[in-house]
């Protein structure tokens, strides 16, 4: 049990460490646009997401109503269902439902890339190992960014701006270099989002809801024309 | 930003996207049997970070080139399959110093 837990521990560290210079740019834009630091750690502690606090923060500061808050949150965010339910199919039988209902609080994209490439199932163990670092990391660098934010110049602050995006390409390339059909789907997925943003024909489609309709519609023609089964491993976990 | 105004954005920001995670690891207690499903499932996440990542890598620093040199040095070192940190660091620095040039 503690084994599995260090192994999550350990696995999460990259993330961390990645999660610590993106919540730092989102730190120093929250205190640049009004907020106080520690409002600012409040939005990284209770929402644990990049793209959707972002959003979230700028609507804040514009003083949106808070139904275009709500529709604005389910459309960028609505992938985690989409994972939460991909990782529902990976649990084993120690995450009950109090375990479930803690462990989703911090399902981000990379939490659910990495629990995803596991062998096997995952467990209550491993997935607190796993998300405890990335929390810190995120909760940790909103802290520092909103503290250090007016000290940086800002060419060193754009910079940062790229860090979630580098985990992102660090996390997709090792996959892409070994199977060709997850190659396929990632090729189509990011050919659909660069035509939807880049046409003017398409610029009604927000940003959020864009990447639910690439992400569906290649994974979709992915499992119709390159079907994987996957391995019932129920028997590996009860052995 | 003034406390109530805050906290009943943070409260609806917070609440709707827990749900959305919340809701389907909670709810969803079986295994999925159809092999298009699972499928489905094996390619999403990488469906989603692609889709997440381009184009608007390309605009993250607020300049072209310098988000083009940082895109670049990602992939090739992503390539190489170095650790999330190391590329993610890189890719900052590489920008950083494009800005200076251009």
């Amino acid at each position: 049990m503690f084994a599995d837990y260090k192994r999550g521990l350990k696995h999460g560290i990259p993330i961390a460490l990645g999660y610590l210079s993106v919540s730092f740019a989102f730190g120093i834009q929250a205190t640049s646009l009004g907020l106080s630091a520690l409002q600012a750690v409040m939005i990284s502690f209770f929402n644990v997401t990049s793209a959707g606090q972002l959003a979230g923060l700028q609507l804040m500061a514009a003083g949106a109503p808070l139904i275009e808050m709500a529709l604005t949150q389910l459309t960028i965010n609505l992938r985690y269902a989409l994972m939460s339910l991909s990782l529902s199919q990976k649990l084993d039988k120690t995450m009950t439902l109090p375990h479930r209902l803690l462990v989703s609080f911090c399902n981000t994209d990379e939490v659910f890339v990495v629990a995803s490439q596991q062998p096997g199932r995952v467990g209550k163990a491993y997935l607190y190992g796993l998300t405890n670092g990335p929390f810190l990391g995120w909760v940790g660098g909103t802290l520092l960014g909103a503290l250090a934010g007016g000290v940086l110049p800002a060419a060193v602050t754009e910079a940062l701006g790229l860090a979630i995006y580098g985990m992102f390409i660090a996390i997709i390339l090792p996959p892409f270099r070994r199977s060709k059909e997850v190659r396929a789907v990632i090729l189509i997925a990011v050919a659909m989002s660069c035509l939807f943003a880049l046409v003017p024909l398409f610029s009604f489609i927000s940003d959020g809801f864009r990447i639910i309709v690439c992400a569906v519609a290649a994974s979709a023609l992915g499992a119709w024309l390159m079907p994987q089964p996957v391995k019932d491993e129920e028997e590996e976990v009860l052995a | 930003m003034a406390w109530s105004k805050f906290l009943i954005y943070l409260l609806v920001m917070a609440g709707v996207t827990y749900l959305i995670r919340m809701i389907p690891l909670a709810a969803i207690r079986g295994k999925v049997r159809s092999v298009f499903l699972q499928s489905f499932l094996y390619y999403v996440p990488y469906a989603v970070l692609g889709a997440m990542t381009f184009p608007a890598v390309f605009s993250a620093t607020g300049s072209f080139p310098t988000a083009l040199a940082g895109t670049i040095a990602a992939l090739v070192l992503g390539w190489m399959e170095k650790s999330l940190l190391t590329v993610a660091a890189v890719s900052c620095v590489v920008a950083f110093l494009t800005g200076l040039v251009f």
